[in-house]
């Protein structure tokens, strides 16, 4: 990193390019929402194609939609709320000073975002048992032959898969990202680096892991819940 | 004459003597270094594009399809798209100008995040280096617009990476626009107001705006295509149930705003480059800058202007029409502005300013056309056509490469220390200007003719006006080729500049010419109104390199 | 030396309207242009920089601004309603349009008239009255374009849309294909041939045909045993085909579609996505059994069982939900 020599005195943390640490704070917290704000728009685009096809292929999707495991979809949904929750007990362990507490508090974050992972990926292999997954082997045979009161045509079933694979992935790479991220600041709480007066990873993290989990609140409804009455 | 300019360097420190040697720069994070990085990377991709531009040209000399084969061609249209626009446009001025002056301009010593700043440049490098990779191994032949089922179920060729590169490039260029949107909020100077800014920050604030509320979109978009393609998710196909209007939609949804990503700038920049040379405030900063705006919010509401014979419904298309006819209006604000920015100046005629009078005029004539595609009877004759192809490249090139030129020549002395030589900037001006409407005036005619678009051979009646156009393609690239020579030559050769040669106003020239690597040696404090040109003396000679 | 036109040939009741508008607005353009030149040229020759003459700091002018804002929007929208009034009616095929069923693939143009007549990259269709194309596409997307008409509409995979053309002029014009369709997309050209009604008729009765679409359409309805279920003497399990074209349609879960073109052709390909109110949902899916020209003479054909609503030889107009009577 490169220290200007004209630089007579900083603080611990202060950047160069900043003036003092409240403006390196800002700058990284807004930095951090605009970030987030590029986020939704990404997954936008994927919320969009889900909205139109579910209009136009609602049978398949309740379809498919009843294919996939409710059980372990609550149980994901639950384990994304509690590290929430972890998170944010993170942040103000951090704001108290708390090492310790901080660093259980961001392992048990990534122990549940391990958990999550795993999961889905149960979730996924069963869908490529079932040939659920959309490609050469895809057949919507089974849900035909399940569900004969919804009147299902493969093709449109195998969008429902398609969005549902794209939209839980992409969900589960920034998943992946986001343990990531916690590894790193687990190192550095560990080491002690965060302090009352100096925080902002710890701040901006969790606002990433927000994120991340309010998209799955989205995710969850959309693509578990479409319709999951009892069938006559 | 070399001895001097080889003991003044040598005496003042500054960001591009600091430190030499090839980690020095590629692991710097200064942002006027990384500002160059660019300016290296996006000429070496201008011209592979114009290359490719030029055996489009030449191909098209004969109605026959003589030169290359029809795959051939229809890739090199497709990769003369895609490189001019993600590998050259898009980064151009924000990303070589708006790098290397923003904070200077809002008193900063650097960007918000400088580091990410330089991950910005290794994006756009291993996505240009993707993009090579695709070009030599046998290019895309789906056209720049990935149009589906084409991209994804027909063409055989390297869709996929050409799909990855784009997609790596875009996160380069939201980075850049999140970098440059927490700067000028968080980090301008002590009474440095928003009303007080440069009108190019509020052009660059409006790009970064797009930049990170758009393209988001085109990177789920062009990642549902490659999925499409490597995995077999049928999610735009019709044989699979899937709608290939839903990725026009989505596609259009960025690619339209992006045109104001490739020209807002270039805006800001004529507006630095017209009050600096006509002695005189600009007329109207307020509906200037909140004109920029107002580009970018609209810019959001009209992309499927490009679709109104794709198969929309009757209304939309209506709607479509009507919003477009919207966004035209600030942007007309604007050039009545900076014509009247020049009455009752005290005008001088420097290379930048022949470049931003170039801009106006042709920018003009690229914008009146598009009230005639806006025009819902006249489009569906004309889009797809010659027509669209003249449109955009009064606008592209016209507009937005004279305004990076004329940026490039204003700002060539703050960022090299060095003067340019006059007499062939003028010369490299007005080359590119005839050039550019010999080549591109006649393609408007073809497209109301009926000449299609993407079309490797054509009907022997559309020969003569096709024949012109190649010759002014040759005469742009002499235009755009001479001023590559020259900076390069000023560099090592060219006059030493001062600090402010054009007297200009703005805090980068209230610095040194090159600035030393934290910009200032203090914070500054502004207390003056934005272009203070009755303050500020002409200098007596224009400053010839 | 060179014989090159400057100007289209104008040859379709269209090509008036949209040159009127075009010619207008090369003038306002050109005014335009003109105007901010020659402000340039002279602010820059007058106000060069000169010995003892300084600039003079202008701030603004808010009544020019919203002036220069509120003039240009005044009008664009008049140019707006220009364009729309047009496009409207190029959007709006009339009724009893003599209909022509394209059929777009990589790279060539396959056309059929009702009367059965096929062609290949070349349309014949006579002077002086309207014609309907009904298009699909068979792989990309491909765009049907007679410069001379003034009339371009993409066709798609998978639907079907629509052009209306009414020629003024006898001649042959180019047609092209203006959707970047792959390695010979501009060799994807033809012509529309516009002939005299005599001529025309002359031409209808000759050549080698093998029966009108409609009749195609009836041997295939035959093969495929279509009238297991859709009877025309008693309920049978499907609905009576006749007198419903053009009519809307009660589904089963409640909504009301128009049976267009783009209806009957859904239905047989993917049956249980709109299914009559009343039936069930058993008819089997066609898609893979019937390629896109049996489709369209399956569709002429279903066409023909509703008595047409008068003039011309074809059958009520009313081909796409968007469509509206041609005042």
């Amino acid at each position: 990193m490169a220290d200007t020599p004209l630089m007579t005195e900083h603080e611990e943390g202060l950047q160069h390019q900043f003036v003092d640490m409240e403006q390196q704070r800002n700058a990284a917290s807004l930095g951090m929402w605009l970030f987030l704000a590029t986020e939704i728009m990404f997954f936008g685009g994927m919320f969009l194609a889900y909205l139109v096809y579910r209009y136009w292929y609602y049978p398949e999707f309740a379809a498919g939609s009843r294919s996939i495991d409710i059980v372990l979809g609550t149980v994901n949904t639950a384990v994304l709320i509690c590290s929430s929750l972890t998170v944010a007990l993170g942040v103000k362990a951090a704001q108290l000073g708390k090492r310790k507490t901080l660093v259980t508090l961001l392992l048990i974050t990534i122990l549940l975002g391990l958990a999550f992972l795993a999961i889905k990926g149960i979730e996924w292999y069963d869908k490529f048992e079932e040939h659920h997954v959309p490609g050469r082997s895809f057949s919507a045979q089974d849900l035909i032959e399940k569900y004969p009161q919804i009147h299902i045509d493969p093709a449109p079933t195998q969008i429902y898969f398609s969005l549902y694979f794209a939209m839980t992935g992409l969900h589960a790479l920034h998943m992946i990202i986001g343990v990531g991220i916690f590894a790193f600041l687990t190192y550095h709480a560990w080491k002690g680096r965060y302090t009352p007066e100096y925080h902002t990873p710890i701040e901006i993290g969790g606002l990433y892991w927000h994120f991340v989990d309010i998209v799955w609140i989205y995710l969850f409804p959309l693509l578990y819940l479409i319709d999951r009455k009892p069938l006559k | 004459m070399a001895t001097a300019t080889a003991t003044i360097t040598a005496e003042r420190e500054h960001y591009l003597n600091t430190d030499y040697g090839i980690r020095s720069w590629l692991l710097t994070t200064d942002h006027k270094r990384i500002a160059l990085l660019y300016l290296a990377l996006i000429t070496v991709f201008f011209f592979i594009g114009g290359f490719f531009a030029l055996l489009i040209r030449l191909e098209l000399l004969t109605p026959a399809g003589d030169l290359v084969q029809a795959d051939t061609y229809n890739k090199l249209f497709s990769m003369h798209g895609q490189v001019m626009i993600f590998f050259f446009l898009i980064p151009s001025i924000p990303a070589v100008l708006g790098n290397f002056l923003v904070p200077m301009m809002v008193g900063a010593k650097d960007l918000a995040f400088p580091r990410i700043n330089l991950l910005s440049w290794y994006l756009l490098v291993l996505s240009a280096g993707i993009m090579l990779y695709c070009i030599i191994t046998g290019g895309v032949d789906t056209g720049w617009t990935f149009y589906t089922p084409f991209s994804t179920a027909f063409s055989n060729t390297h869709v996929i990476e050409a799909g990855v590169s784009i997609f790596i490039a875009g996160f380069s260029s939201i980075l850049t626009g999140l970098n440059f949107v927490v700067t000028i909020h968080r980090m301008r100077a002590p009474g440095l107001t928003w009303s007080r800014l440069p009108l190019f920050i509020w052009s660059i604030y409006a790009t970064s705006i797009i930049q990170l509320l758009g393209t988001p979109v085109l990177a789920i978009t062009l990642l549902l295509v490659v999925f499409e393609r490597a995995f077999g998710l049928g999610i735009f196909d019709p044989a699979r149930g899937g709608d290939p209007l839903l990725f026009q939609h989505l596609f259009w949804f960025y690619s339209h705003p992006a045109v104001y990503i490739m020209i807002l700038p270039s805006m800001g920049v004529v507006s630095e480059i017209i009050p600096c040379f006509s002695r005189k405030r600009v007329f109207g900063y307020s509906a200037v800058a909140l004109a920029s705006i107002a580009i970018a919010v609209f810019g959001f509401l009209v992309w499927a202007h490009h679709m109104f014979v794709a198969g929309i419904s009757l209304y939309s298309a209506m709607i479509f029409s009507m919003l477009s006819y919207s966004v035209a209006v600030p942007s007309a604000i604007k050039v009545f502005n900076w014509t009247a920015t020049m009455y009752k100046g005290s005008i001088r005629f420097s290379t930048p300013m022949l470049y931003a009078m170039g801009f106006i005029g042709l920018f003009t004539i690229g914008g009146l056309t598009g009230l005639f595609l806006a025009a819902l009877g006249i489009d569906v004759h004309v889009t797809d056509t010659y027509f669209v192809v003249a449109h955009f490249h009064y606008i592209m090139v016209g507009g937005a490469v004279m305004g990076y030129l004329g940026g490039l020549h204003f700002w060539w002395p703050k960022i090299s220390g060095r003067l340019y030589p006059e007499w062939l900037g003028k010369f490299a001006a007005l080359t590119v200007f005839l050039g550019f409407n010999l080549t591109f005036f006649p393609q408007f005619i073809l497209g109301y003719l009926g000449m299609p678009r993407r079309y490797w051979q054509y009907p022997p009646e559309f020969q003569v006006l096709n024949v012109l156009s190649t010759a002014g393609s040759t005469i742009l690239a002499v235009g755009y080729v001479l001023p590559m020579i020259y900076f390069l030559w000023s560099m090592r050769y060219g006059k030493i500049a001062d600090p402010n040669p054009w007297g200009a106003a703005g805090l980068e020239w209230k610095t040194q010419s090159p600035p030393p690597t934290s910009n200032f040696d203090e914070t500054p404090e502004v207390t003056w109104e934005a272009y203070n040109y009755d303050e500020i003396p002409a200098p007596e000679e224009v400053p010839v390199g | 030396m060179y014989d090159f036109p400057l100007w289209p040939a104008r040859a379709s009741t269209t090509a008036g309207s949209v040159d009127a508008l075009f010619i207008f607005l090369v003038a306002l353009a050109g005014f335009m242009s003109i105007a901010i030149f020659i402000m340039i040229v002279v602010f820059a020759f007058k106000y060069r920089r000169r010995a003892g003459h300084r600039a003079e700091q202008i701030e603004g002018s808010v009544p020019l601004e919203i002036t220069w804002s509120a003039v240009p929007l005044a009008i664009f929208l008049t140019i707006f309603v220009w364009g729309a009034v047009i496009y409207f009616r190029e959007r709006t095929p009339p009724r009893g349009a003599e209909e022509v069923y394209v059929v777009a693939k990589q790279w060539m143009w396959k056309l059929e008239h009702e009367q059965g007549q096929r062609e290949i990259n070349e349309l014949h269709v006579p002077v002086g009255r309207d014609v309907k194309l009904i298009m699909t596409s068979q792989d990309v997307i491909h765009s049907f374009y007679v410069p001379a008409f003034r009339i371009k509409q993409d066709v798609l995979p998978g639907r079907y849309t629509t052009a209306w053309f009414h020629a003024t002029r006898p001649g042959t014009y180019h047609l092209f294909c203006a959707e970047y369709c792959g390695t010979a997309h501009s060799g994807m050209i033809g012509q529309v041939v516009v002939m005299e009604p005599a001529q025309y008729s002359g031409w209808l009765s000759g050549g080698i045909i093998s029966g009108s679409l409609a009749a195609t359409g009836e041997t295939m309805f035959q093969q495929l045993g279509c009238p297991t279920c859709h009877r025309f003497d008693i309920q049978g399990r499907g609905p009576n085909l006749q007198g419903i074209f053009g009519k809307p349609v009660q589904l089963e879960d409640g909504r009301s579609v128009i049976a267009d073109e783009n209806y009957i052709r859904e239905s047989i390909l993917s049956p249980s996505a709109k299914v009559v109110s009343g039936f069930k949902p058993i008819m089997p899916t066609f898609q893979g059994l019937v390629n896109e020209e049996q489709l369209t003479a399956l569709v002429a054909y279903v066409k023909s069982l509703t008595p047409q609503a008068g003039g011309g030889a074809g059958t009520p107009n009313i081909s796409s939900p968007v469509e509206q009577k041609k005042e």
